[in-house]
């Protein structure tokens, strides 16, 4: 509105991101999405206005520069891109390929209320790419902060509990001013939902192992298999000398309907359906040995990006038939745009306003339908959705083999339950100060899932970054 | 990596003991905890129960009885060799409080969990009477180890080769009929045995623990492959467990669900067989 010279250029139609075809990458794990080339990202960096008061970094929880990381690209600076990213993410291969962007940076783009908005996240993932793809091997300090400072050795000592998100996000910022960070995992892998959940045809394993191996050489040390509540107090480690602790355990413990028939063989949270391929590789089953869910006529019930993931990886292990069952609308789907295009686009089929009411099994006890209720639209409720409500003794029978249950998760009791002098809010989640993260423990912090209910890989990055901000703070330095 | 301290076989080629160098999990594990291992990076996490834990020695113990690939392949491991991953301790310990007699039964290789059950109770004041069963004498497990502090060990054989002839359920039956006052019976072991043993405790109202043994992934409750209904409720053995009143357990529907898998746990135990033949012999 201020700027009439620039509306008056016509706005061209953002790059199209390179793909497998659908029906190609329906049947394997590869990434969906290959990445611009640098002449794509070039292209695509050219469209941003430059604008003078840019609300694109409005819409990112981290507040990244974003116009000056594309100003950057304009002029073909990779290196300033990455530096200016650097500052505040420490994942953004990850964001650039995972963040919910319609809501949030792109979603405030101005490009947005006259056309598409620039590819905001396209961008990220490809100056993290290029960066990493040019980087030597033997320099993962300058890969992580741009600027290798890990020589310090401040007597700083801080324990992040949980390897996800927000744990790495926590230990990445501190490591990189300098404080000797220990991450304590529970599994046998680091990255949490990354590598556990979000599947590897749309965030590749790689890409995760590559950002954990940079904070690896900054001097942060990852023991796994070491289980806060369990393996450790967290009591012990203050006496052990650490001066503060993180903790971002994340949200795991799936939710499941509570409606007759749900232990039934055949129904699988969503976590077990995609922890045993992330995390077991049941894909590549026999060669590893965690066997692989069932798949014949599959049955996904949620419309969040979960319910997405467990879709189309039931697709890939080679399921006759997909459908996901949604109680709202697509409108209202939680799920990231580009995921819902990418099922639909793979076969999925979305049948919304139902919601199962019962799983009905065989003699042997095998799922064989889900009954689901059909349902309407009614009145917002306080989240402002509209609330789904029943259509009075309309109730579908759909034939199933295996049912998927995606609707959300609650805090992971292990480590809340062995803590019991930790204050938790009403929801049983951990009570955190919104801006340092602090607990109402001395020197704990906490963030992520386990504060705010399962939200997004940026908003736990973010939570972690602020902790480690207070505990830089605290400790002076 | 967790180094194997020693290696014993128990039965050869179906049971094995393993000690197991883990300071952490020696230091805190109880009675009742259990812990998730990986054998190799491309091996499944398993549950194993900690049969023993020396925190000075920092190692515990683990008894194995061989059933399919992961178990066979750790039966080929021998002293000195490493496993990927042992996460635990794990699960809610046993509930131990003095409270005067305690039963503890224990089939196959879950006389080895009830053993640490057992010598828990022992520990806090118990008169600990066990009673252990097995297919025949050379099966039987622990007895040596429960006689060292148990008044009594009771024994049962199917072909009567040592003690009573005849399942531990009429062991225990006798024991009632005797008019043994039992604060709680523990039961670990084979599904029917427990459900068995539940059967035999309720019209006396006798509190009686089970351990579930149910299909487990992370084993930190992360996914509900664990889930079993307690009391017409959805728990989460991992978590919530493994430990329950076995007189609220539904036994059909964890028996059901320990067999989701068995295709391609048979076509996993194939190719490992073809595989060592092929290979070794
Ligand atoms: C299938 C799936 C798809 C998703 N897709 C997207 C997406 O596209 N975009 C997006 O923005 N968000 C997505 N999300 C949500 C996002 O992944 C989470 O919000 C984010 O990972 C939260 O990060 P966190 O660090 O708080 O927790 P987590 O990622 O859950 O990490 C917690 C870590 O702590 C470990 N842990 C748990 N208990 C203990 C303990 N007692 N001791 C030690 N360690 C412990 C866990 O093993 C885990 O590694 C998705 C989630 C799922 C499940
Ligand atoms: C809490 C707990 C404690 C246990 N403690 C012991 C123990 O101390 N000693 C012992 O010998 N066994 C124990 N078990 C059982 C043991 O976990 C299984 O025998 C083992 O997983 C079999 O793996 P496999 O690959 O050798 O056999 P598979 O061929 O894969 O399976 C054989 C059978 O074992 C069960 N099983 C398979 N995979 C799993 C899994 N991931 N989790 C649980 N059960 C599975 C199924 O019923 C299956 O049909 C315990 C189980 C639980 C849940
Ligand atoms: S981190 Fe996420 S929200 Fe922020 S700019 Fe990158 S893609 Fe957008
Ligand atoms: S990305 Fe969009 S809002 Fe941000 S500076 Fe460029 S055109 Fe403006
Ligand atoms: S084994 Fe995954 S929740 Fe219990």
């Amino acid at each position: 509105m201020t700027r009439p010279q620039k509306t008056k250029k016509k706005i061209l139609p953002r790059v199209a991101m390179p793909e497998q075809p659908a029906l190609e990458r329906a049947c394997n794990f590869e990434e969906v999405t290959l990445g611009y080339t640098a002449e794509l990202a070039r292209q695509e960096a050219m469209r941003c206005l430059q604008c003078k008061r840019p609300l694109c970094r409005d819409g990112c929880p981290v507040e990244i520069d974003i116009k000056a990381f594309i100003g950057c690209l304009q002029e073909d600076d990779l290196d300033g891109a990455h530096a200016v990213i650097r500052d505040y993410n420490s994942l953004p291969a990850v964001c650039g390929r995972v963040c919910p962007q319609e809501s949030q940076c792109e979603g405030k783009c101005v490009l947005s209320a006259k056309g598409e908005p620039v590819a905001i996240g396209r961008l990220e993932r490809y100056v993290a790419d290029a960066f990493a793809a040019r980087q030597e091997a033997d320099d993962p300090c300058t890969a992580l902060t741009g600027a290798p400072v890990c020589a310090s050795d401040k007597p700083l000592r801080v324990a992040c509990v949980g390897g996800g998100p927000a744990g790495l996000s926590c230990a990445g910022h501190l490591a990189a001013q300098g404080a000797r960070v220990t991450v304590f995992e529970a599994l046998h892998e680091v990255g949490g939902v990354l590598v556990y959940g979000i599947p590897g045809f749309r965030l590749p394993k790689d890409v995760v192992r590559r950002e954990v191996e940079a904070m690896r050489g900054l001097g942060v040390v990852f023991r796994t298999n070491w289980v806060g509540g369990c393996t450790f107090e967290l009591s012990e480690l203050f006496d052990q000398g650490f001066d503060a602790v993180f903790i971002g355990v994340g949200a795991g413990l799936p939710r499941f309907l509570n409606v007759p028939g749900e232990n039934l063989l055949g129904v699988f949270s969503a976590n077990e359906y995609l922890t045993r391929v992330n995390l077991g590789r049941a894909n590549a089953f026999p060669a590893y040995d965690t066997p692989p869910p069932p798949t014949g006529r599959v049955v996904v019930v949620g419309g969040g990006n979960v319910a997405m993931d467990a879709a189309r990886t039931a697709l890939r292990l080679g399921a006759e038939k997909v459908t996901i069952l949604y109680r709202r609308t697509e409108a209202e789907m939680p799920a990231r745009v580009e995921e819902v295009h990418h099922a639909k686009a793979e076969g999925v089929e979305i049948h919304c306003l139902c919601s199962p009411v019962s799983f009905n099994g065989d003699q042997g006890q095998h799922l064989v339908s889900v009954s689901a209720q059909l349902m309407e639209l009614g009145e917002p409720d306080e989240s402002g959705r509209c609330r789904p409500v029943c259509l009075e003794g309309q109730v579908t029978e759909i034939p199933a083999d295996t049912a998927i249950i995606a609707v959300g998760t609650q805090p992971n009791p292990v480590l809340l339950r062995a803590t019991p002098d930790l204050p938790l809010n009403r929801w049983g989640y951990i009570e955190a100060d919104p801006e340092t993260g602090e607990t109402a423990l001395p020197n704990v912090f906490a963030g992520g899932d386990i504060v705010t209910g399962a939200a997004t890989v940026i908003s736990a990055m973010g939570a972690g970054r602020r902790a480690a901000k207070a505990i830089l703070e605290r400790f002076g330095s | 990596m967790y180094k194997i301290v020693k290696k014993r076989l128990l039965i050869p080629g179906q049971t094995s003991m393993l000690q197991i160098h883990a300071p952490q999990i020696a230091a805190k594990a109880r009675p009742g905890n259990f812990v998730m291992l990986r054998v190799h990076e491309q091996g499944e996490r398993i549950p194993l129960t900690i049969a023993d834990a020396d925190p000075e020695g920092e190692t515990i113990t683990l008894v194995f009885l061989v059933v399919g690939k992961t178990t066979a392949h750790l039966n080929t491991l021998e002293q000195g060799d490493e496993i990927a991953d042992v996460c635990g301790p794990l699960g809610r310990p046993t509930e131990i409080e003095r409270k005067g007699t305690v039963v503890c039964v224990g089939g196959g290789t879950g006389v080895a969990a009830m053993h640490h059950i057992a010598k828990g109770h022992h520990r806090a004041g118990n008169r600990v009477i066990a009673i252990v069963g097995a297919r025949s004498q050379d099966l039987l497990l622990f007895c040596d180890e429960l006689e060292s502090f148990c008044p009594e060990v009771r024994i049962a054989t199917d072909d009567g080769s040592r003690g009573h002839q005849g399942f531990v359920t009429e062991v225990l039956q006798q024991l009632i009929d005797d008019g043994e006052d039992i604060a709680e019976v523990v039961a670990v072991g084979p599904v029917p045995m427990m459900r068995a043993v539940a059967g035999v405790t309720k019209p006396h109202g006798i509190k009686t623990t089970v351990s579930l043994n149910s299909i487990m992934v992370d084993g930190i409750g992360m996914c509900g492959a664990c889930r079993c209904s307690v009391g017409g409720e959805t728990r989460f053995a991992c978590v919530d467990g493994p430990e329950f009143d076995g007189h609220e357990v539904d036994f059909d529907e964890l028996w059901g669900r320990l067999g989701q898998f068995r295709e391609q746990e048979a076509q996993s135990m194939e190719l490992f067989h073809q595989c060592r033949c092929g290979g070794d012999q």
